[in-house]
């Protein structure tokens, strides 16, 4: 009889997202702790009590405690959902675009400077309006859309005097002036989930800043641009951003790797929770290889 | 049911009854975020701040 499994899920607040999968936990008798990352840490000389883990699910809010879980966890030699690498790639924007350029998948254009001089050199060679975009951060957070010089100045000014050390890699990507909308698609392992409108009036359709979701077709081309996308970022759980370029069609804007879903699951009717832990077992177990 | 009072406003709060440990909950009253950090008794504190590296 195959011994029975022990799963790790580490997170940092209860959100709707991880009540979901406690519960799908749970319905399926699976035997797991709940790892509060506040509260946990790791003694490198003894790993011993973490790889007690046939797996860990990371759903941390705050990347700097998930990644570096993650890549202890994965040095103790524990599969964990997603993996270091892939957190590591989706968690810095910069990271994901080099993997989409490398792998040929269409995305915004982008260019990366490292001073305000040559920043603003690469913005004025894009002409306005471009966007700016800390490499690290999530929820719509400090997006900057700049309409001219005088704006370019005054952000790239403000980022170098008052932003961390990270807010001195400049992200500059072209505005695309999208229908009011963009897509969210959640792949899992080798499938795409589901897929959902996010509308918005405001240029930044993000649902945790107000966007409204609404269910949308897995044409070919998501479902083939989707799985292409989490292959290039190393796959696993994961939801892919894509945007309806007026003139490109279809390209990859970003990839979450601990994504919300709390619109989408009631939205598509799908137990997206139940498809996660299911997928977590299959790591666990040794059946999924990424 | 349990209820908690809030710290920021002292309104009285009454947890849903399948509310978990480390779930934020937001006074109806003031609207400040609280995290329960425990249950039976339930206890609430102020919820940490958002963080820069903090997302999805």
């Amino acid at each position: 009889m195959q011994p029975r499994l022990k799963i790790g899920v580490l997170y940092s607040r209860v959100r709707v997202e991880e009540k979901w999968i406690f519960g799908a936990m749970e319905k399926r008798g699976i035997d797991y702790d709940r790892l509060d990352d506040r509260a946990i840490h790791f003694d490198l000389n003894n790993p011993t009590p973490w790889q007690g883990y046939d797996a860990v699910l990371e759903r941390s809010i705050s990347y700097n405690s998930g990644l570096y879980a993650l890549r202890l966890l994965n040095a103790f030699g524990v599969p964990t959902v997603n993996t270091a690498e892939v957190a590591e790639i989706c968690g810095d924007k910069l990271m994901t675009s080099a993997a989409l350029a490398r792998d040929g998948i269409p995305q915004p254009h982008n260019a990366t400077a490292f001073t305000p001089e040559a920043a603003l050199e690469a913005i004025e060679a894009f002409g306005y309006p471009v966007v700016l975009k800390p490499v690290v951060g999530s929820w719509g957070r400090l997006l900057a859309k700049i309409n001219d010089r005088d704006a370019a100045e005054a952000v790239l000014e403000h980022k170098a005097t008052l932003g961390s050390v990270q807010h001195s890699v400049f992200y500059i990507q072209e505005y695309i002036e999208k229908p009011g909308r963009d897509i969210r698609a959640i792949v899992i392992g080798e499938k795409v989930l589901t897929a959902m409108y996010r509308k918005s009036e405001h240029w930044i359709t993000n649902t945790a800043r107000g966007g409204e979701g609404v269910l949308c077709p897995i044409t070919l081309e998501i479902e083939d641009l989707c799985l292409r996308a989490a292959k290039s970022v190393g796959g696993g759980v994961l939801a892919v951003d894509l945007v309806e370029h007026p003139e490109r069609g279809l390209i990859v804007n970003e990839i979450n790797h601990t994504m919300e879903f709390h619109t989408m699951q009631p939205l598509s009717g799908i137990d997206i929770a139940g498809e996660i832990v299911n997928h977590v077992v299959s790591v666990a177990s040794k059946e999924y290889v990424g | 049911m349990s209820t908690v009072s809030c710290i920021e406003c002292a309104a009285e709060i009454t947890l849903a009854e399948n509310t978990e440990v480390g779930e934020i909950i937001v006074c109806p009253d003031c609207g400040v975020d609280l995290e329960v950090t425990a249950l039976e008794p339930a206890t609430i504190q102020l919820a940490p701040m958002e963080q820069e590296d903090w997302g999805e």
